[in-house]
């Protein structure tokens, strides 16, 4: 199967006005008619319910938080990005364009990019119109920040709750529509597989996470916004309840998976401090505004940071690229720290962090300013540590973020599957090898409000005729019977090592080997280590608890087991790509001076990935074609 | 470490629940309080037996998903935390710790210390936004906000709703939650078009889903890890009032 982007044709800037002009619309009265499911509540999935809803489709949308309100978006602090140019300082659609593509290093698709640049000035005016109290200057006029990868200030904000105020719009829009009656919601429930009817997505097969029931849902299309898979590291900034089982379970029914092994590491978040750790917490990327990353120019400094004078500290993001400084993407802050730790320099118990220091920027604005900007931060930090950072610098260390790969998916954010959509951050799209921050709530808003709302119509104007879908046929028997089997084999193992455990497993090989630095051996190894430990999982995960009722560790294991495959696919991705590009760092191929080095020459492609059971793969290319933008070597100095 | 435990324990909202003990021997200073409680959950995993099922997501207070009542305090002996940013170091070597969910009527226990907050929804949905649908929007700058007034829109919309306001009320009431929302909205231009109805229906739904009545004691606000203000319901009431008037 050849991979089709449906790009459209025309002029860059023309191109998503030129495809709304000639794509297919689904008349008003036909839309009662048509079913819609959505997987997912947070901005993505969130916004695509709520504005189908309102144009007057039967959307259901399923998660498995106990509210819409709670989904992992809501955890987003920094800011989103819009080209609104409110600044004057030079910003333009195409200027983020060029910035998004670049910090993703040449990797990402055109047309996507430049269609999210475009639509971001109507998300902020839509936020703002939905109650978003964003930064705001004294005149009342909207307020901006910088973030990493870029030279203007198009970063808007609400203090560092960003994410919580856009999720409490769209999650309000959507109560509207439940009110309405138009959105059904089903909360607690989790979608466990796909129901294909001759090759389209026609429904789902979910567990009632409160009573055990599994159920059949139908609809004429099913879009996907189940967001990303940072938890397979077990210690990640993601919830603990975010998986990868949704879009995984989608691959096995014929989805391609995406670049898989592109997984963005954060470079600041909260170092671990113990072996029961659950969570790396995130301090926002905003903090690199004001704040400074250092280590102590001495190996092994015991000194309290405050003992350590100016000039025996190593300010090495400032010393190694002086035009972007502590600004500089994330890939490359995250490498440069653990470049730092890996000479020796790491500080705390577990040498395994590195200092942010507000003290200069204390010292220029105040600890008022500061307070304004980031005042919640603090509080987080001293909460979850006991340490007051207006007072001694803040300790950071680099922890598994967000998945740039995903499910494959053409301009229409349609996957391979017909009928089957994807949505924010569970699809590939817009990011490349790297993301830049605040595109990514951005991205997610954009496609569940404005992009897919729009190119859904032009399948479902094919869907008016079909009429509902039944859910006793033989299809949905064999999609139910397969996940009451899965379930039952779960329950069956009665082993001796804790789920948790085998995560906190996985999690270990796969922040070794398939993280900020990649080897071909390191690579191999994982592989070798990701079965064994599957065949672990089979055999002797204890899985207690019984299927009918409410039963976490269950919920905990059937995650776990699609981990298990997702990880072998992320290795098996990072070892089939002989470049460095983004966040994928392969430490052959690097240039003299220890920077990422591209081959484009040969992987200037998004690798797609097809399941072949079993598991195995076929590896689908997606070569990428730059017409507006001079390709070249990413430089941060 | 050594931590007693006393849990609430309770099949289903039918069933009959009761508090049962555990010992854990290993705990650190520095494990949050839902690390502790998973070290006990793999413990009970590997002696075969079924697992203490507790609410949480984010753990990092942020979703609001958190829900237990620890020593008798919601959320736990600091103020203004969520259970998960709780940490063991509130603790010390030696001592019992009883964690039950969050009580209500509008809150019915699902399993152990799981409570269904559907209650919550509901009240958003009678009228907790603004109806703006996508495509409607004008240009963000055309509507000039005062900083202040935005940031003080911004106290209110910062509500997780855990519940812990209902949790901690002696009449369980929601009140606080209703304000924060009702005063997010109210305080802002674009807000105040609905405001009339949305006071109004917002009131009704959360008498209607069985939440007790304010009479303004205040502990919401000493547990709320938002800190949203007590002033919020003053202002709940003010508009409340308005409505009436105007009607
Ligand atoms: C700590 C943190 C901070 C961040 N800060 C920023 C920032 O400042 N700026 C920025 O642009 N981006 C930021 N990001 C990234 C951004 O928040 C996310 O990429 C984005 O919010 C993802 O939205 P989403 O709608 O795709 O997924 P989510 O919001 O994660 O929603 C996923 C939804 O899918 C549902 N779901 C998942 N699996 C299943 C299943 N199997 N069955 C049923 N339902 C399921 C969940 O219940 C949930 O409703 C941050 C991310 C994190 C983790
Ligand atoms: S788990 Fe999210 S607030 Fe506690």
């Amino acid at each position: 199967m050849a991979l089709n982007a449906k790009e459209p044709k025309g002029p860059l800037k023309d191109k998503w006005r030129l495809y709304n002009e000639h794509k297919n619309l689904v008349n008003p009265a036909n839309r009662k008619k048509i079913d819609i499911i959505v997987v997912g509540a947070g901005l993505s999935g969130g916004g695509a319910s709520a504005s189908l809803a309102e144009l007057g489709y039967n959307v259901k949308t399923f998660f498995f938080q106990d509210s819409a309100r709670r989904s992992h978006s809501v955890a987003a602090q920094g800011g989103v990005n819009a080209a609104k140019n409110y600044q004057n300082d030079g910003d333009t659609i195409y200027k983020m364009f060029y910035d998004t593509i670049k910090g993703g290093d040449y990797r990402s698709r055109e047309a996507n990019v430049y269609r999210m640049a475009q639509l971001s000035v109507d998300l902020i005016d839509h936020m703002t119109a939905q109650g978003v109290p964003f930064g705001r200057e004294y005149s009342g006029y909207l307020s901006n920040r910088s973030f990493g990868g870029v030279l203007v200030s198009r970063t808007f904000y609400a203090r560092g709750q960003t994410g919580q105020q856009l999720l409490m719009a769209t999650y309000q829009a959507m109560m509207k529509q439940v009110k309405k009656g138009t959105l059904t919601q089903y909360n607690r429930h989790e979608i466990l597989d796909f129901v294909l009817i001759d090759g389209k997505a026609r429904g789902v097969i979910v567990r009632d996470l409160v009573t055990g029931k599994i159920e059949r849902h139908s609809a004429h299309a099913v879009v996907l916004g189940t967001g990303g898979f940072g938890k397979i590291y077990y210690l990640s900034t993601l919830a603990m309840n975010s998986n990868g089982s949704a879009t995984w379970r989608a691959h096995k029914k014929g989805a391609f998976f995406a670049n898989p092994s592109w997984t963005q590491i954060h470079p600041t978040a909260l170092p671990q401090a113990g072996d029961q750790q659950s969570k790396l917490t995130l301090m926002s990327e905003s903090l690199r505004n004001d704040g400074r990353i250092w280590v102590p120019l001495k190996k092994d400094d015991d000194r309290l940071p405050n003992d350590i004078p100016d000039e025996e500290r190593d300010y090495y993001l400032e010393r190694r690229y002086p035009a972007f400084g502590n600004l500089v993407p994330r890939d490359v802050a995250s490498r440069a720290a653990k470049e730092r730790m890996d000479a020796g320099h790491g500080i705390g118990k577990l040498k395994n962090a590195v200092y942010l220091d507000f003290r200069t920027a204390i010292g220029k604005l105040g600890v008022d300013t500061i307070k304004e900007r980031y005042g919640n931060l603090f509080t987080m930090y001293k909460k979850i540590t006991g340490i007051d950072a207006y007072k001694e610098p803040m300790k950071i260390s680099p922890a598994a973020h967000f998945s740039m790969g995903g499910l494959w998916v053409d301009y229409e954010l349609g996957t391979t599957i017909p009928g089957l959509y994807a949505v924010g951050e569970a699809n590939f799209a817009d990011h490349g090898a790297n993301r830049l921050g605040a595109n990514s709530l951005l991205q997610a808003s954009v496609d569940g409000n404005f992009v897919l709302p729009n190119t859904i119509s032009n399948y479902l104007a094919d869907e008016i005729r079909t009429g509902p879908i039944p859910t006793d046929t033989k299809e949905f028997d064999e999609a139910e019977k397969a996940v009451k089997d899965q379930i039952d084999k779960l329950l069956s193992i009665k082993g001796k090592t804790p789920v948790d455990r085998i995560h906190r497993a996985l999690g270990k090989i796969m922040f070794k080997e398939v993280a900020m630095a990649r080897n071909e051996k390191g690579l191999i190894w994982a592989i070798e280590e990701i079965k064994k430990l599957r065949k672990q999982f089979w055999t002797d995960a204890a899985i207690t608890g019984d299927a009918d009722g409410m039963n976490s560790e269950l919920e905990k294991a059937g995650r776990l087991a699609d981990y298990l495959e997702i990880a072998e696919l992320m290795a098996i991705d990072a070892l089939s790509r002989n470049e460095s590009c983004g966040a994928h760092f392969r430490e052959e191929f690097v240039s003299d001076d220890g920077e990422a080095e591209r081959n484009d020459e040969e992987f200037m492609y998004s690798a797609a990935w097809e399941w072949l059971g079993k598991p195995d793969w076929k590896l689908h290319k997606e070569h990428l074609e730059f017409h507006d933008i001079e390709v070249k070597t990413r430089s941060y100095k | 470490m050594k931590i007693t435990l006393k849990i609430w324990r309770q099949e289903s909202a039918k069933a009959k629940g009761k508090l049962e003990t555990y010992q854990l021997n290993e705990v650190e200073q520095d494990m949050s309080f839902l690390e502790m409680l998973d070290m006990l959950n793999e413990d009970l995993a590997v002696k075969g037996e079924r697992s203490v099922e507790f609410d949480h997501d984010c753990r990092e207070g942020i979703c609001g998903q958190c829900s237990l009542v620890i020593n008798g305090q919601a959320h736990g002996p600091e103020s203004h935390y969520t259970t998960c940013q709780t940490h063991m170091r509130s603790f010390k070597d030696g001592d019992t710790i009883f964690i039950e969910p969050f009580r209500a009527k509008a809150f019915p226990v699902i399993r152990d210390l799981k409570v269904n907050r559907d209650s919550f929804d509901t009240i958003i949905q009678a009228g907790g936004y603004i109806s703006a649908f996508t495509g409607n929007a004008p240009e963000a700058n055309n509507i000039p906000i005062h900083h202040d007034i935005s940031e003080s829109a911004f106290d209110s919309a910062a509500c997780i709703g855990c519940g812990a306001c209902v949790a901690t009320c002696k009449n369980s009431s929601a009140a606080l939650f209703v304000s924060a929302k009702i005063s997010h909205l109210a305080k802002l231009p674009q807000g105040k078009v609905e405001r009339k109805e949305r006071v109004e229906w917002m009131i009704t739904a959360h008498d209607e889903e069985g939440f007790g009545s304010c009479t303004h004691t205040g502990a919401c606000a000493m547990v709320c890890p938002q800190e949203v203000q007590l002033l919020d319901i003053t202002r709940m009431n003010f508009e409340f009032n308005r409505a009436l008037c105007i009607s």
